[in-house]
């Protein structure tokens, strides 16, 4: 009790004091969180806002027209638009079941001293810069294709009745099919680690209880992970698909930056990034710029619905856990 | 309604009792977690400078009850206390009065030792630090006071400026403990201060106790009936967010007046 | 009996192939990076000499080196880090401490994770209006807020994944001694999740060095070495990409040195994140 009057006046000095501190940190940190919201708005906005003399210039027939004449200032989004689908999609038609594999392989097969450090490698490639990619494809990999690999396929695919005229054009080396395969390569340590970390959130027990059923391995892979991390998995490929989408560097050195659509994969061809980036140094016409910010603006739809619902597939799997 | 009868926590004639004054009083404490009842009208009184221990299956709003008493659910939205606590007579659930006083009378020790990434003597002299301004050789001496009410000087007086993450479990709580004493508060809560460490730290805690009575108000919520036997003055048993019987801890153990009580204590259910 | 062997069997065989495709798979990935790897390390280390880290970006078949554009893109990394980190921190403070469980937390958790898996060239566009077309041209404060922008998620989202990992009995013990929750925050829990934030901090580092697209349309590039903040300042993403897309040979080489270096320290950067966070992860039990 004596010590109470010892406390008493300090406490009550501090009392006033420290709620105000604390609600001055308390709007501090506030506005910090305001300020990221603001910023994805921000980025909208202002594309948008950069693009509208585009928009209204050209209308929605700017999403449909094949036109890229810089003199005469007509433009459209076509073009670039097919390009970046087209290379995106190449890019997760091989890194999906590759990274697939390789999860599995980490999470299911690799003897357990093998895991780690195959996993930590992995984890640090995905890091690498995508401009090491691009020029990785375009002095290594564009010329090994066009001296090996695409007269090869150009002989024996060519002539094949549906998919032919995929498959035949002039060995470049440069061109979407090569874009998709490097953005498949930037894109694979991306997906297989989050299928790693989804896998591995599977109870044990789970499949300890399917193991002493006499499963396989694969059986319980197919028929336990999977299912269980159905929508996180799914996720992982769609935030894989926004990278893909976005990408710029590694696209930009060995797309071919031609403008125009052609059926063949082996021909060049151009993404919305690869446009933007290389002609935004040399837009000069007003009109020109206002095309590269609407295309960005076009961009920033694209990736943002789907890592919308990448991030909505995986919210689905932490609500499971009771997260 | 199941109130206790011994609202005079004036407890049958036992060698245990002299005046023992009620230190803490709850009066129709209610508790909601968003909304959902947990507390019903709770009628406590927490005598001075005894041990009072709160005993229950998995559940019965005995933590719930405990954090009460320090509003320390306060910290988290949709949690909220109706009711009358008075300490020393004052309503410490009115929001006119100030949460920093109130946990400078009322200190708590969690059931998970949490030291903070500090020495040894910045942990003790942390809460201090805060509501008092003292010399370098006071602070020492209250320091080395709450480590040597906490038994832990003699094993921690040559550390002291050693990370307190070094220190075993059961140093690491009695740290704990040091660190709520060091602000001289008057009444002490204690979360299963023990259920996280071995039987041996368990044991120096539960020795500690006996001590700590001499000056403090000490109520303990353990899910282990044989340490509120061993430890308490009083027991309060809880079954299903109400408070069932309250009295003295020997008589609770022998003789209790409610059959849900002596189901429990009998191991009929738990 | 002879049925059920011969389900096992094609079971088995199933189960067999699909273990070597996986193992396979995990070849496959791996030998495409240590192509990649390979070559960098090989044609980066056979252009490295001292003029690279002693003489400025050269015109085409001459001598030189790259010193100005790491020094610029040391600048620019550094500006952008130190404008990032302060605002990083307050925001993943906000949505461990304050919004954890509300609806503005979970919108502002959303809308972050957006953000850090935006393609850069759109952060790089937005400030392209919002700086570049204000201030009427390209600087290296345009390009420091671009990549500002492109490391904040990074930290926002470590520092609110940190600062929940810290056990709610700590700050509550906090609290009972009467301490305010500012001094909780800034004393205890920053303290105890320093290792974690701190590695987000390199991890955001290792994430901006190379960005190219940002750059592109914010700090532009310089042939000269300048230290001034408010022109173009030269940085290496740009210059490799210019040389590298040129036909010259020097330029070339010069390019794949610049890769070297910019891979082998975000290999640093990112093995020093991870013992970071390894070495205290053992003692916090």
């Amino acid at each position: 009790m004596s010590t109470d009057a010892a406390l008493a006046v300090p406490v009550m000095r501090n009392d006033k004091h420290d709620t105000l501190i604390d609600l001055l940190f308390r709007s501090v940190v506030s506005s910090a969180g305001i300020f990221v919201l603001l910023a994805l708005v921000g980025a909208a906005v202002s594309m948008l806002w950069g693009g509208r003399l585009a928009f209204e210039t050209f209308g929605w027939q700017f999403l449909t027209t094949q036109e890229w004449d810089v003199p005469a200032s007509k433009f459209g989004a076509l073009v670039p638009i097919y390009g970046t689908l087209v290379t995106a999609g190449i890019a997760m038609l091989i890194a999906v079941p590759v990274s697939f594999g390789i999860a599995v392989f980490l999470t299911e097969v690799a003897p357990s001293w093998m895991r780690g450090p195959v996993s930590a490698a992995i984890e640090l490639l995905a890091g690498i810069p995508s401009i090491i990619y691009g020029m990785w494809g375009l002095f290594v990999l564009a010329p090994y294709l066009s001296e090996h690999a695409y007269p090869w396929i150009d002989e024996h695919l060519g002539g094949l009745p549906f998919l032919g005229p995929l498959f035949t054009g002039p060995p470049l080396g440069i061109g979407m099919l090569a874009a998709g395969l490097v953005l498949a390569i930037m894109v694979i340590p991306f997906i297989s680690s989050v299928m790693r970390e989804v896998f591995l959130t599977v109870p044990n027990r789970l499949k300890e209880s399917a193991y002493a059923l006499g499963s396989t391995t694969w059986e319980v892979v197919w028929d336990i992970v999977l299912p269980y991390t159905r929508s996180a998995v799914i996720g992982g490929v769609f935030l894989g698909l926004g990278r893909a989408l976005g990408e710029t560097m590694a696209v930009t050195f060995v797309i071919g930056n031609a403008y125009n659509i052609s059926a063949s994969l082996l021909d060049p061809g151009t993404s919305i990034a690869s446009t933007i980036a290389n002609e935004f140094g040399e837009a000069v016409d007003p009109l020109h710029k206002s095309t590269l910010l609407a295309l960005g603006f076009l961009l920033f739809v694209l990736t943002f619905i789907v890592l919308s619902i990448a991030k909505l597939m995986l919210i689905k799997l932490q609500r499971k856990e009771g997260r | 309604m199941t109130k206790m009868n011994i609202s005079l926590a004036q407890p049958s004639p036992s060698p245990v009792s002299s005046k023992a004054s009620a230190k803490l009083t709850a009066r129709g404490v209610d508790f909601f977690y968003s909304g959902e009842q947990a507390l019903k009208s709770i009628d406590l009184d927490v005598p001075e400078k005894k041990v009072t221990a709160l005993i229950g299956p998995s559940g019965c709003g005995k933590s719930t009850l405990l954090r009460v008493f320090n509003r320390i659910y306060s910290l988290y939205p949709g949690q909220e206390a109706r009711g009358e606590v008075r300490l020393d007579g004052e309503n410490i659930l009115d929001p006119k009065y100030s949460l920093n006083r109130l946990r400078s009378k009322v200190g708590m020790v969690f059931q998970k030792p949490v030291p903070f990434p500090m020495s040894i003597y910045d942990n003790v002299a942390y809460g201090i630090r805060h509501h008092e301004k003292l010399s370098r050789s006071v602070m020492d001496g209250r320091v080395e006071e709450a480590l040597r009410q906490a038994a832990l000087w003699d094993e921690a007086k040559d550390k002291l400026k050693n990370n307190a993450l070094g220190l075993s479990g059961g140093q690491q709580q009695r740290l704990c403990i040091a660190r709520a004493i060091a602000l001289k508060p008057e009444v002490l809560l204690f979360d299963e201060p023990t259920s996280a460490l071995d039987p041996i730290a368990t044991g120096k805690i539960e020795q500690l106790f006996a001590e700590l009575k001499q000056q403090f108000t000490i109520l303990i919520v353990t899910h282990n009936m044989q340490q509120a036997a061993r430890c308490s003055d009083y027991t309060a048993f809880m079954y299903l967010g109400e408070l069932v019987e309250h009295g003295v801890t020997e008589t609770i153990f022998t003789k209790p007046t409610k059959q849900q009580t002596e189901d429990y204590i009998t191991g009929r259910f738990g | 009996m002879n049925a059920s062997d011969y389900l096992y069997l094609r079971r088995s065989i199933k189960n067999k192939l699909a273990m070597v495709l996986a193992g396979a798979a995990a070849i496959f990935g791996m030998f495409w990076l240590i192509w990649i790897l390979w070559t960098t390390v090989s044609k980066g280390v056979a252009h490295l000499n001292l003029d690279l880290f002693t003489m400025m970006t050269p015109p085409p078949d001459e001598r030189g080196g790259l010193l100005n554009a790491f020094f610029g893109s040391a600048v620019i990394s550094l500006l952008a880090i130190a404008i990032g980190t302060p605002i990083g921190i307050a925001a993943g403070t906000f949505l461990a401490e304050y919004a954890n469980h509300t609806k503005l937390g979970t919108l502002t958790r959303f809308v972050n994770d957006i953000l850090l898996s935006a393609p850069s060239i759109v952060l790089g566009l937005f400030v392209y209006a919002l700086v570049v077309v204000q201030v009427g041209h390209f600087s290296a404060w345009a390009g420091s807020i671009a990549l500002a922008f492109i490391a904040l998620p990074v930290i926002v989202r470590t520092t609110d994944e940190m600062l929940r990992l810290v056990p709610s009995a700590m700050r509550e013990a906090a609290l009972s001694l009467g301490v305010p929750q500012w001094k909780v925050t800034m004393q205890v829990l920053y303290r105890s999740a320093l290792p974690g934030i701190v590695t987000g901090v390199l991890l955001a580092l290792a994430r901006i060095t190379g960005e190219t697209a940002p750059l592109l349309f914010t700090a532009a590039s310089n042939q000269f070495w300048s230290t001034d903040l408010n022109a173009p300042m030269a940085n290496v993403p740009m210059v490799i990409f210019q040389y590298a897309m040129s036909p010259y040979e020097s330029w070339n080489s010069l390019a794949w040195a610049g890769a070297f270096v910019v891979t082998v320290f975000v290999l640093l950067l990112g093995i020093a994140a991870r013992a970071i966070l390894l070495r205290n992860k053992v003692s916090h039990d």
